[in-house]
């Protein structure tokens, strides 16, 4: 199993989850974030108080899929959510050790 | 009820005969001109056989010299000015502090006005509004509101015009409420409450109740004659102020920027970001102020005549023209106009209007908001950044300056030769229009806004330093940080 972490523009983030549904990705997690990466950040003015905010709103999604569904994710989040410009976010895949339904006590790929 | 509905019935009825007779007349207009000069010659006998002004009415004579529209228009005004405190100046400081400091300001505002408005009953009005040995301060002759009921009567701006007194307690209660909560904003972020309100009540008595007294009281039009002395000092120099450009403005912005020099700066000042929490607030609240402001000008003018009029063209316009060239600014200057700018533009406009706004003309109006801007501007971006005090909220950069612009452009367009109003000459009766100086009125405003300063400056200086060793107004830099909601007050603004 994979654990895969999409960081990614938040107005993507309709588009993101309706491919990956047509997919079979049956859930994933959604956390509004900030961060920095290349994108320059905006100025912002407050009465002549200057104040650059680094940090840009992000959406981070969190996905736990098969060995076999995991490439296909990947492949989808990184088309649809690409706009082709510095700021589209990045993709990690980690390994995931274990899953657990905590209604059930299933574990593994039926417990996704 | 039914009695009602037949007046109403019959009152109907009454206006189609009116309106029938009206349009018979409309269809006779040969007819008609001649009936009007003998109407202007009836006209003209009956204003001969009114009765002569009366000097020094006594309180049954006054009794008939009120009228209902100007009370009704007293009452609102008041009620107008109230909603300037709360909400519209806690919502405008509010929304530009941090979320941990919202409800300190909040309550600040709100107990500020409750505070003020009994020691207003107790002895303010009665410091501000009667005569005194000196010109400084009246006395206590109506401390605990004694002698005030409902057969007393206050003097207007006319011969022979009064209103209750008890209205005219409550429109200056409302003056005396918001005029030290403008000075938390210099304050915001870092005070803690309870000495904060112990320096309200001291600065009232000892700074807002002597100017004020100063500068509006007068005798009364039918009584100031009888004794030209009895009148505060600013009005005896013939300082114009309509409506408390110095009393409220330049006076509490002053004690705003000896504040913050003395509580000192924030925690993290100019190493962390301090943007405003909610800008919504702010637009909200400075348009509530741009509303209630014309009870506080208009309501200024005491009677709802063609002169309430004026005071509410010219608030309505120097306010509109100032948003405007604030706006203008920061988009020359940053490129873009901010929300922020735009309500600080407003309030700068609404400052400088307040004591010229029963005197100056509205396109003259119009100058002074196109003008009061780019000034305060300045001030709060350039002035402020260079000397590096943290006035947090720029209640010396709008308040300040722009009252002291304000006061000195009084001088300037009250000029009759400019469509002003000139100034009034309460020292004969019946009173009369007085030849206008503007040189002369221009060194009056001047000195009015030297004596405030000083006077506040000074007053303010000593009673924040009382406070702070008795009480202590700074809290500790861990409570500050952990913000004023909940170390002075115990809750939070947002819970979600």
């Amino acid at each position: 199993m994979k654990f895969i972490i999409a960081i990614i523009k938040p107005f993507k983030l309709d588009e993101v989850r309706e491919a990956l549904g047509a997919l079979g990705v049956a859930g994933m997690t959604v956390s509004e974030v900030k961060g920095f990466g290349r994108q320059k950040g905006q100025t912002e003015i407050y009465r002549g108080a200057e104040y650059s905010t680094n940090m840009l709103p992000k959406v981070k999604i969190e996905i736990a899929a098969s060995d076999e569904l995991a490439p296909r994710v990947v492949e989808t989040i990184q088309q649809t959510a690409s706009t082709e410009a510095i700021g589209d976010g990045k993709i990690f895949v980690l390994d995931l050790a274990s899953a657990t339904r905590i209604r059930t006590g299933e574990t593994g790929d039926t417990a996704l | 009820m039914i009695r009602k509905l037949i007046c109403g019935a019959g009152a109907l009825g009454g206006s189609l005969v009116a309106a029938t007779s009206a349009f018979a007349q409309d269809a006779a207009s040969a007819a008609s001109s001649v009936a009007t000069a003998a109407a202007t010659a009836a006209a003209t006998a009956s204003a001969a056989a009114t009765p002569a002004l009366i000097k020094a009415p006594t309180a049954a004579q006054m009794a008939s010299m009120v009228n209902k529209g100007d009370n009704t228009w007293m009452l609102v005004s008041s009620a107008l000015v109230l909603m300037m405190s709360v909400p519209a100046l806690g919502l405008f400081y509010g929304g530009l502090v941090r979320t941990k400091n919202m409800l300190s300001v909040l309550m600040q505002v709100f107990m500020c006005v409750s505070i003020i408005a009994v020691i207003w009953c107790c002895y303010g009005y009665s410091l501000a509004f009667t005569g005194g040995p000196t010109p400084f301060v009246g006395g206590f002759s109506k401390a605990l509101l004694r002698g005030v009921d409902v057969t007393t009567y206050a003097a207007t701006f006319s011969n022979n015009v009064y209103i209750p007194e008890y209205t005219y307690v409550i429109f200056q209660m409302t003056f005396a409420c918001i005029t030290p909560a403008l000075i938390f904003g210099s304050l915001a972020e870092r005070v803690k409450f309870t000495p904060l309100m112990i320096f309200t009540v001291l600065w009232s008595t000892f700074v807002y109740f002597p100017i004020a007294h100063m500068v509006w009281y007068f005798a009364g039009p039918d009584f100031l004659s009888a004794n030209t002395s009895d009148a505060g000092l600013l009005y005896q120099w013939g300082a114009l102020d309509f409506a408390g450009g110095t009393v409220v403005h330049i006076n509490a912005g002053i004690a705003g920027l000896v504040g913050c020099f003395m509580i000192g700066k924030r925690v993290g000042f100019g190493k962390e970001a301090t943007p405003p929490h909610s800008l919504t607030m702010t637009m909200i609240g400075a348009s509530l102020l741009w509303v209630g402001w014309f009870g506080f000008n208009a309501g200024s003018n005491l009677e709802a005549n063609g002169l309430a009029s004026l005071a509410f063209i010219n608030t309505f316009v120097a306010t509109a023209a100032a948003a405007v060239s604030w706006a203008v600014v920061e988009q020359v200057v940053h490129g873009k106009p901010s929300m922020l700018g735009a309500a600080s533009g407003a309030v700068a406009g609404l400052v400088a209007i307040t004591p010229a706004s029963g005197f100056a003309a509205p396109m003259t109006s119009i100058v002074m908001g196109l003008v009061v801007s780019p000034l305060c501007f300045f001030f709060v971006s350039t002035v402020k950044n260079k000397l590096k005090y943290d006035d947090t909220l720029d209640v010396f950069g709008v308040h300040c300056v722009g009252g002291i612009f304000g006061a000195l452009a009084t001088g300037i367009v009250a000029a009759p030769s400019l469509g002003g109003q000139g100034w009034v000459d309460y020292t004969v009766f019946p009173a009369k229009a007085g030849t206008y100086d503007m040189a002369a009125q221009m060194i009056t405003q001047l000195k009015a806004v030297l004596l405030t300063l000083v006077w506040s400056g000074v007053g303010s200086a000593v009673l924040y330093f009382i406070v702070d060793k008795i009480f202590g107004l700074r809290p500790t830099e861990e409570a500050e940080r952990e913000g004023l909601d909940i170390t002075e007050h115990g809750e939070r603004a947002y819970n979600s």
